[in-house]
């Protein structure tokens, strides 16, 4: 059963991401990054970190595609038919990256790793909190900073004077 | 029962498309997109080993948070300087914002 | 006495007998599912004829009064009609996104019922996350309202689509951080336990020791829901009729069937954290089914909310912007502090 959903995920996940970098209209590739990115909230569900899948859905789908797609319809030129969408190199691109991958999954498949036999810790929210104000609450602060200055950079960037 | 190495490969697939978009493709929101699925590839790793080798202690979700607020702030200002491009010179692909080099 | 939680029971355990426990989830899941729906259907044909009654009475009219008693089966006419409507595609649309738009903002509406407590026990799954994911799921509906937008190519459309996703994701951040209040309080984000610690006298309900996470909360959700005074995205008068402006027969139907359960999701939302979901006022109320005082408790919110279409004006777009950032923001990070000195301090 949980096999079974893995690879239906899994083929989402990968269907759509292909469909991401190779569909001619952006507005289009957007839609699919959408559902690509919720196939990794359902991910993150078998992975049994249910608040991260949350998260995921909140921050992904309704924060960063929908900028995005914002961006997309304000710049008109993205979505004509005329245009071309790639450059020079996706032949030697995709060769490379397909020895990437070949590489990458001869690794993995040969790496013994030691997997533990433990269950997480259930509730996984009070947990996430209790550490992002203890162990990490310095990365935390730091990321709050780094979110404060970009959200004023771009409103400085974008804004028209 | 998925085991890590199920995880692992499928996020590999994952940061391979994300490459290949990031090499291919010529206006700045696709390139944008490509990195998105990256991130979205380290998450899955991260998620993934904290699971299966170290599951006490949710590092690896934590570092997923830190991961997606990242990526909110670089979307953000991206996609800013898209926009900006796009009202200033009237292009958004990449390979033509030259003006810097000479 | 009446309540409805032995009856589901019954009826699982009749299945358990008869047939092997893979069929027996894939039966329930279905089964939810088909109940959830009926439900919403029959409130939203009811949601439709009261709106109607309401703003009539409201303008000293009567309304639909010819189909029925007082016009009840008005909202059953309308839909026989929008069936026999021809369905249309613009000429240059975007097809495939054309035809998945309304499905998506049907679907979006209906996922957040997953996590809401109808009454005592009628929750299809009372999750860990339970708020946090309706906040999340029902972030599709900018998603979908978008794609309607986008793909309608009209002008119109994709002004309405913009200005509705602009503003539904402007209140979003409102909306979460006023229930943040809640969950500090409650120190769950699960429904059923949140409604728990709510039990007693009507004192014990959240909205008395969250008055400000409330009302933001209540304003923040009628903007997200395009309600009147915040439905710039669909102002007839100026934009047509917005993102659903090409769209004809069920398609249109089933946007409009999508905004009548956002309404019912968001006043379920806010008896569930500030009015104590399922439970009566009083405790010798407790005689009376834990699923009508729900039911009722929601009527009553979607009255109010009705009430605030047909009293207050439209707001101009920028002053929807500003009020949301410049003060229902502020207000929610007061909540927040007070809330936190409140722990504090008892």
């Amino acid at each position: 059963m949980e096999l079974g959903v893995f690879y239906i995920l899994a083929a989402v996940i990968v269907v759509s991401g292909l469909l991401v970098v190779t569909l001619k209209n952006i507005f289009h590739s957007a839609l699919m990054l959408i559902l690509c990115l919720f196939g990794v909230a359902g991910i993150y569900i078998l992975l049994h970190a249910d608040f991260l899948a949350a998260v995921q859905v909140l921050l992904y789908v309704g924060g960063v595609t929908i900028l995005m797609i914002f961006a997309i319809m304000v710049t008109h030129q993205l979505t004509g038919k005329k245009i071309k969408h790639y450059n020079e190199q996706p032949v030697p691109a995709g060769l490379i990256i397909l020895s990437l991958l070949i590489l990458l999954i001869v690794s993995i498949t040969r790496t013994a790793f030691e997997v533990a036999d433990k269950a997480e810790p259930m509730p996984t929210v009070a947990v996430i909190g209790r550490a992002l104000m203890t162990d990490y609450v310095l990365p935390f602060e730091v990321v709050s900073v780094v979110l404060l200055v970009a959200l004023i950079g771009a409103i400085v960037i974008a804004r028209r004077d | 029962m998925a085991t890590l190495e199920h995880y692992l490969i499928l996020s590999a697939i994952l940061f391979c498309i994300g490459v290949f978009g990031l090499l291919s493709r010529r206006n700045a929101v696709g390139i944008l997109m490509s990195i998105e699925l990256m991130f979205n590839s380290a998450n899955i790793n991260f998620v993934a080993f904290s699971k299966f080798i170290n599951p006490d202690i949710l590092t690896g979700q934590i570092f997923s948070v830190f991961v997606i607020a990242i990526a909110a702030a670089e979307a953000a200002v991206g996609l800013a300087i898209v926009v900006l491009l796009y009202r200033n010179f009237d292009i958004v692909n990449i390979d033509k914002i030259n003006f810097m080099k000479w | 006495m009446l309540e409805l939680r032995p009856i589901f029971d019954a009826i699982g355990e009749f299945l358990n007998s008869i047939l092997p426990e893979f069929w027996v989830t894939i039966v329930s899941a279905f089964g939810t599912g088909a109940i959830i729906l009926g439900v919403a259907s029959v409130f939203v044909l009811f949601f439709v004829w009261w709106e109607r009654k309401v703003s009539a009475h409201m303008q000293q009219r009567y309304g639909p009064m010819r189909t029925g008693w007082h016009g009840w089966l008005q909202t059953i006419a309308d839909g026989v009609k929008l069936l026999q409507k021809e369905d249309l595609i613009p000429r240059d649309a975007d097809k495939l996104v054309y035809l998945f738009a309304p499905v998506v903002c049907f679907v979006a509406a209906f996922l957040a019922y997953v996590t809401i407590p109808f009454g005592e026990g009628l929750i299809v799954q009372d999750l860990n996350i339970g708020i946090l994911y309706i906040i999340a799921i029902t972030t599709f509906t900018v998603v979908s309202l978008l794609m309607a937008g986008w793909a309608s190519h009209n002008k119109w459309s994709l002004l309405g689509g913009m200005r509705s996703a602009a503003q539904i994701i402007s209140y979003e951040v409102p909306l979460s951080l006023s229930l943040i209040g809640v969950i500090m309080i409650a120190e769950t984000l699960s429904m059923v336990s949140i409604v728990v610690q709510q039990e007693g006298w009507f004192w014990n309900w959240y909205v008395f020791r969250q008055p400000l996470g409330f009302i933001v909360y209540y304003i923040a959700a009628t903007a997200e829901a395009n309600r009147t005074p915040f439905d710039i995205p669909e102002a007839e008068q100026e934009l047509v009729a917005g993102y659903n402006v090409e769209y004809s027969g069920m398609k249109w139907a089933m946007f409009f069937f999508a905004e009548y359960i956002n309404m019912l999701t968001i006043s379920a939302i806010a008896v569930t954290l500030f009015f104590g979901g399922w439970h009566a006022p009083a405790p010798f109320l407790d005689f009376i089914p834990s699923w009508i005082w729900f039911v009722g408790k929601c009527l009553l919110s979607v009255f109010v909310l009705m009430w605030f279409r047909w009293t207050y004006p439209r707001v101009r777009v920028d002053q929807l912007m500003a009020f949301a950032w410049k003060f229902m923001l502020p207000l929610a990070f007061v909540n927040i502090i007070l809330t936190g000195f409140g722990i504090y301090l008892f």
